[in-house]
């Protein structure tokens, strides 16, 4: 219990110190840099995740091939993807980026696509028979009841980018892994659980902010019925 | 206003949904299709707003064919009530009510206010306009789903088995209701049950499917109990068929006579030597109330009625609004066998017994007999539906589903 | 990478035979033993969790706190405690499957039809009895896809254990960076792939054979 007394002391010392605050290798700096991986894959993979996966729920057509596709993506190895393409293209953010997409799709994918199948055909069928275009019953409808869904995929992915973008910091990227990947090349522990922690913190602030989306966007009628959060 | 010409539907893997159909739905109207599971009513009804396009004949609309207008267009045109009402559990009653007022681009303001209107109607309280689906029962919901489905006044309603889902005392409640709804509303309806007896209730006209989708019989609910076309209507509108009939007789056209009927102040003797041959006697008050039934053999020595021990009624039938139905339900419950016939006051009129009930009814079928020879029912499909060879196994089929 | 050296060498890969099963075998170790706690850990929370349910909304969050804590970070704060060790990487693994689990056994006793609870109720089952020979059978499709995707997942994260030195096949991933040689990292990484998919394939191989009666394959979370 000392010891993680005084880890959290260490933690609480680097992050206070003023030098983490400013210049090319302070706190903001990597922030931002993690920011803009995280936010820049987690926006392609939403255009492609959400696109696929409503047409796909839509039509019902090419459902197993969206859960091979999801499955397949799911089992590559990140870690092994972004050193890859490092080693062949060189150091950018674009192997980052790539392999975080590659991350970020499968869940927002499936979420979306079981979210908008699961529909109650009922209300599908109500929603025809009164006259509503297909782009109506996928707008006014099918969407709207499988947002509860759609945001599980949406913030699953946000969680699983910003705790791996860490990973860019291995092959010399930025991002609030360098502190991380630095700490431990230079033996340097508080620099190891400073960086830590304020990627968990980053995380956790990801998940608040999903739960207050889903608060502000998802309709009350639905809240009682999808309880799994 | 909706009429189906030569219209079939079959399905790839080979299956008749419906088969050579043509039947005109009258306007303003109930029009109830029945029959089996699978004898293609539900088929035939999702053809008329184009939820299923035929495979061969034509489907009209006020004389024109629906082919012709973009789908989702008739359809805002229509009204649509299904089994569990298919409500949209992200909106309120009330946004669930406007949705078709909101799909012609009315303006929310004035959509709302028709939906609150409609609310009304269907007999919910205004607090109920803010809640959610999963907040209602499951009664509740289905008038919500028939007041969406009135949203922009469509003269035409398609409702596929809308009470089904509810238990028999709110689905009661809400046929009552419904039909309280149509006196008002006269819109042409076409209605999918697979429950005789309500297709009896509702229906101003009933379409009998038989499995295969073929139509058996389309008639009035009257002339359906009473003519059935065939073995399988017989039997898919049931033994009891005969006492339903009852259902459509007035009871003021009951034939009556006047019976042992004594009011209380009666003395034992007078009964005695009046009514001895008589078992019962109808013992009444002075303003010919119905008190109750005496046994002639069981008076007191002396006194008068008032002091023997009356036997409750079971019920009486009243001549204004009860049919022949209630009054065999009344000699059947009574000690004497007799059913009495009580006026708007509830005075005794007369009374009746089963015998001459159903005599009643055998004259009834005759003289409509003879005004029935050019009435405009689709003759030919209904002669054309005699099944001969396995109309047995559709019957136990259906029978084995009851 | 330098100019024409091709992506894959095959001739590395014929000298590395030996070397790759052995990492291979302690990549499946690492990877799978995690899932194996973590269904240990489950089962039993989620059956709490079903007969308590006041219990299921603080364990769930927990657990989706867990998974929201990136893999390295989390090593490194168990290096403290376990040093470079096989323990510090399935430590976490074991802990970020919960957030997968314990939902997906929670679900699958839930998705017991109520009739069928009684009706063993009403044979006269134990509590006890119930749950485990009435209730988890029934509820094993919907485990099982967790543990497909509890699998997938730890399968794939185990490569990042290589920055403390215990990744199994992420050895040549770091190894192929140093020498700036692909062959290592792509070997690698499609080893990794394959292991992965063919844990799924044989995981719902396992449970078409563990419940013959199931028509669905359960639901994906």
């Amino acid at each position: 219990m000392n010891d993680f007394l005084s880890q959290v002391r260490l933690v609480a010392d680097w992050l206070t110190s003023s030098q983490q605050w400013q210049g090319a290798e302070g706190i903001p700096q990597r922030l931002l840099e993690h920011l803009t991986y995280s936010g820049l894959s987690l926006l392609f993979a939403a255009l492609i995740g959400l696109s696929l996966g409503l047409l796909v729920g839509h039509t019902g057509r090419g459902a197993f091939a969206v859960a091979s596709v999801a499955n397949l993506a799911r089992s590559i190895p990140t870690f092994g993807l972004v050193v890859l393409v490092v080693t062949v293209v060189g150091l950018s953010t674009t192997p980052v980026l790539i392999a975080l997409i590659a991350l970020a799709v499968p869940p927002i994918l499936i979420n979306t696509f079981e979210g908008v199948r699961g529909v109650d055909p009922d209300a599908r069928d109500a929603a025809r028979g009164m006259g509503m275009t297909g782009w109506e019953v996928l707008l006014r409808v099918e969407v709207p009841m499988a947002l509860p869904l759609i945001l599980l995929g949406l913030r699953v992915a946000a969680i699983q980018v910003v705790a791996t973008a860490t990973v860019a910091a291995y092959p010399g990227l930025g991002g609030l892994g360098r502190f991380i990947v630095d700490g431990l090349a230079r033996n340097d522990y508080e620099l190891v659980i400073g960086g830590s922690a304020v990627v968990v913190v980053l995380a956790l602030v990801v998940q608040v902010v999903f739960t207050a989306l889903r608060r502000v966007i998802v309709s009350p009628g639905l809240r009682a019925s999808a309880a799994r959060s | 206003m909706i009429r189906f010409d030569a219209v079939s539907k079959k399905y790839p893997n080979g299956t008749n949904a419906v088969d050579d159909l043509s039947l005109e739905f009258p306007e303003g109207g109930i029009t109830v299709l029945v029959g089996p599971s699978g004898c293609g009513k539900t088929t035939t009804l999702r053809m008329a707003n184009r939820m299923v396009e035929p495979t061969t004949g034509t489907v009209s609309l006020r004389g024109r064919d629906i082919r012709e207008v973009d789908a989702p267009e008739l359809r805002r045109g229509i009204g649509y009530v299904i089994q569990h009402a298919g409500l949209f559990p992200h909106r309120t009653v009330l946004d669930n009510i406007a949705t078709v007022p909101l799909l012609l681009g009315w303006g929310r303001k004035k959509a709302r206010a028709r939906a609150a209107e409609l609310l009304e109607l269907v007999g919910l309280p205004g607090e109920m306009a803010k809640r959610y689906p999963y907040q209602l029962s499951g009664g509740q919901q289905q008038r919500v789903g028939v007041a969406r489905a009135l949203g922009a006044d469509p003269p035409v309603l398609l409702m596929d088995e809308p009470f089904s889902a509810v238990d028999p005392i709110v689905r009661g409640e809400l046929q009552a209701e419904f039909i309280r709804l149509q006196k008002e509303l006269h819109k042409t309806i076409v209605f999918v049950t697979h429950d005789i007896d309500e297709a009896i209730k509702l229906g101003d006209n009933i379409a009998v499917f038989q499995t295969g989708g073929i139509l058996a019989q389309f008639d009035t609910p009257e002339r359906l109990l009473a003519r059935p076309a065939d073995e399988f209507v017989a039997d898919f509108v049931g033994r009891d068929r005969g006492i339903r009939r009852l259902s459509f007789v007035n009871a003021a056209d009951v034939p009556l006579r006047d019976g042992p009927v004594l009011p209380d102040t009666t003395s034992v003797p007078e009964v005695r030597a009046g009514s001895a041959d008589k078992p019962w006697v109808l013992v009444v008050d002075t303003d010919r109330r119905p008190l109750g039934w005496a046994a002639v053999a069981e008076l007191p020595d002396s006194g008068t009625l008032a002091d023997a021990t009356l036997i409750p009624l079971g019920h009486t039938f009243s001549l204004v609004g009860d049919s022949g139905r209630a009054a065999l339900d009344a000699a059947l419950l009574s000690p004497s066998g007799l059913a009495v016939a009580v006026d708007g006051a509830g005075a005794v009129v007369g009374v009746t017994d089963a015998q001459e009930l159903a005599a009643a009814m055998a004259r009834d079928d005759a003289a409509r007999d003879e005004t029935v020879t050019d009435e405009a029912v689709t003759g030919e499909a209904a002669a054309s539906a005699v099944v001969t060879g396995d109309g047995g196994t559709a019957t136990r089929a259906v029978m084995s589903d009851e | 990478m330098s100019d024409g050296e091709p992506l894959v060498r095959w001739d590395w890969i014929g000298d590395h035979v030996g070397e790759l099963a052995h990492y291979t075998g302690v990549h499946l170790q690492l990877g799978l033993l995690p899932v194996l706690f973590g269904l240990i850990i489950s089962v039993p929370l989620g059956m709490l969790c079903h007969r308590w349910r006041w219990l299921y909304p603080p364990t769930l969050t927990v657990a989706n706190v867990l998974y929201s804590i990136p893999s390295l970070a989390l090593f490194m704060i168990f290096v403290r405690y376990t040093g470079l060790t096989e323990q510090t990487v399935m430590i976490p693994l074991t802990l970020y499957t919960l957030s997968v689990l314990v939902p997906n056994v929670v679900d699958g006793l839930a998705s017991v039809p109520e009739p069928v609870r009684q009706a063993a109720t009403a044979m006269g089952f134990t509590a006890v009895r119930r749950v485990v020979q009435v209730e988890l059978p029934i509820a094993v499709p919907v485990v099982v896809a967790g543990v497909r995707v509890a699998a997938v997942s730890s399968i794939s994260l185990v490569a990042v254990g290589q920055l403390i030195g215990q990744g199994g096949l992420g050895y040549y991933i770091t190894r192929g960076l140093q020498l700036d040689f692909p062959t290592p990292i792509v070997t690698a990484t499609v080893l990794i792939m394959l292991l992965a998919l063919v844990t799924d394939a044989v995981l719902v191989l396992a449970q078409r054979l563990l419940t013959p009666w199931a028509q669905d394959r359960g639901k994906t979370a």
